[in-house]
């Protein structure tokens, strides 16, 4: 057994409790206003209108070199930095495909009509006026992890370089299912199609049944109003569905009786299999995980106690299991997942581990509560076409070196 | 007798919504599906469409559409079910009112909403027909752009299947 797993964390609490007293028995040496810090003889700074990360703290997005305007690209999340389940609102990822615009609250519009009995206008301050609920989601860009999909050779990138284009917010708003019964939808509408009010006019097409149940139309982000590069003042929001059809600076809403057929989920957000032909309207993001400490270019301290962890989550529900593995897969142990485990909701998973120093492959595996379990990038490759990579969700593998290094690998 | 009110007033809308203004709709309705409803009077030539795309277009999406540092456009047809298929407007996109309608709402790049119909007619017309899709004289109008037939009208599969509701 080269890589046992630590048997529990009260085995390691006495240890570590059992060194702390060691070092308090050492005696004093020193003069005691050694260890008087500037920060406790100096009155601390005065009060600001909105807080800001401490000036230590480097924690940024991976911007990703621009496409054909400033605007259009993505920017990661450096989910290798973060903790717990929410994404600090100015580290969510970001997708846009001319920009974020410039829009003034007061005077956006949102505009529902098509096949419905009454084609209805709303002002930000009237939807503020409806009952909102609360919900905590990810966001997921189709093209996540695409990096993995598409490279034959592994690329040397942070967990977060690979995979951040993930996050999870609470996010806050009106039912779109309120606004079209207010409408009234007629029999013939069965689609909608959600539209930008950006450059790019990013348009997509969602089935109306779906659109009633599940639609939120987001006012608020984590607390305050979303934030422009998530679609302020008004996004769509369909938990756990691709990100791209959670359609941001959202002003319009045509009821239709069947789909518009637009660029982006016709040339885009398809899958390409190998006979040639494409899966659309692959709507749910599949179950993932990832690991994010250790992840990929981080350096161990050696061998010894770390805590595994990372972040799963599923468009389908909730997760069920995330299953760490330290022998390429041959045996696997369920990790923790202290909660709250919510649907279509980022999760954090932990396990105590001891790594003895020698070289090992630690991968993770999730199981959602539908039963979806993430496979081997062999058997996901196998599904289809060479130039795929939307949806990939296979399982990460990061190869520790006895040399501390943590790359990623492909197995 | 207060919590059946307060569950009647939780269920329905409190209506604040407006009759929308029919300019409002006018002026933003402007998608077009496949069957073409909605296409703009107007049409446009193969080539007036050539001169457009040389002036606005070529910069980005090079001669001939095919490419860089922008989209290709063209070429591909036939590649799809081969080890390296090459997705283009010509190969993959299955109706040409997806590219009237994307034209329209976001090109040029710098520039959305500046083409008139005409010139959207036009500049569609001219990049079908580069790969043959239509003839080297052909005229869009919204009769004739929804007949265009698109090599790869029938590669794609509703995966999640409410298409068929």
């Amino acid at each position: 057994m080269t890589n046992k797993i630590a048997p529990s964390r009260r085995k390691f609490l006495k240890t570590a409790l059992a060194g702390a007293g060691a070092a308090a028995a050492v005696p004093l040496a020193a003069k005691a206003d050694e260890y008087v810090t500037p920060s406790m003889t100096t009155p601390g700074k005065a009060f600001t209108p909105y807080g800001m990360p401490s000036g230590h703290e480097e924690v940024k997005r991976l911007l990703r070199p621009p496409g054909i305007s400033p605007g259009t690209g993505g920017s990661l999340s450096p989910i290798e930095s973060l903790e717990g389940m929410i994404t600090p609102s100015g580290l969510h990822f970001e997708r846009h495909h001319n920009g974020i615009p410039d829009i003034d609250i007061k005077k956006h519009k949102f505009l529902l009509h098509g096949l419905v009995d009454k084609p209805l206008e709303f002002t930000i301050a009237s939807l503020d006026r409806y009952p909102r609920i609360s919900r905590i989601h990810f966001v997921e860009c189709g093209g996540n992890s695409g990096a993995n999909a598409g490279s034959p050779t592994p690329p040397q990138l942070t967990a977060g370089g690979i995979h951040g284009l993930i996050s999870c917010s609470e996010w806050t708003g009106v039912k779109l299912g309120m606004l079209l019964d207010e409408a009234g939808v007629k029999p013939e509408g069965k689609w909608i199609l959600a539209e930008s009010a950006d450059a790019a006019g990013m348009s997509r097409s969602i089935p109306l049944k779906e659109a009633h149940e599940q639609g939120i139309l987001v006012l608020y982000q984590n607390g305050e109003r979303i934030r422009p590069e998530q679609g302020y003042p008004l996004r769509l929001l369909m938990p756990g569905w691709e990100g791209n059809l959670n359609v941001k600076w959202l002003h319009r809403i045509k009821v239709t009786a069947s789909p518009t057929m637009t660029k982006d989920e016709t040339s885009k957000y398809t899958q390409s299999l190998k006979d040639g032909k494409a899966n659309q309207f692959n709507f749910i993001q599949p179950p993932k995980s990832i690991i994010t400490r250790p992840s990929g270019m981080m350096t161990m301290n050696g061998p010894g106690y770390y805590e595994i962890s990372g972040i799963t989550w599923s468009g389908h529900g909730k997760i069920a299991k995330v299953e760490i593995s330290f022998n390429d897969g041959a045996s696997w142990t369920e990790a923790e997942m202290p909660g709250p485990v919510f649907p279509q909701c980022v999760t954090r998973f932990r396990l105590p581990w001891e790594w003895d120093g020698k070289a090992v492959v630690v991968q993770s595996r999730a199981t959602d509560e539908k039963g979806n379990v993430q496979p081997t990038r062999a058997v996901w490759k196998d599904r289809v076409s060479s130039v795929q990579f939307y949806q990939y969700n296979a399982i990460q593998a990061w190869q520790i070196g006895a040399d501390n290094t943590v790359k990623n690998i492909y197995v | 007798m207060f919590k059946t009110i307060a569950f009647l007033l939780a269920a329905t809308t409190p209506h604040f919504g407006a009759p929308a203004d029919p300019n409002l709709v006018k002026a933003w309705d402007r998608s077009i599906p496949p069957d073409g409803t909605g296409l703009p009077p107007g049409k446009g030539s193969v080539s007036e469409g050539l001169a457009i795309y040389t002036e606005k277009c070529v910069m980005c999406h090079g001669v001939n559409g095919v490419g860089k540092p922008a989209d290709q456009l063209t070429g591909g047809v036939g590649s799809l079910a081969t080890a390296n298929p090459v997705k283009t407007v010509s190969s993959f996109w299955p109706y040409a009112t997806t590219l009237f309608d994307y034209i329209r709402r976001a090109m040029p790049v710098t520039s959305p909403h500046s083409l008139s119909d005409h010139e959207t007619y036009a500049l569609t017309a001219y990049i079908l027909s580069i790969d043959g899709i239509v003839k080297k004289d052909a005229v869009l109008d919204a009769k004739s752009l929804p007949k265009v037939k698109m090599p790869n009208r029938d590669g794609f599969i509703d995966a999640y299947g409410a298409t068929k509701r």
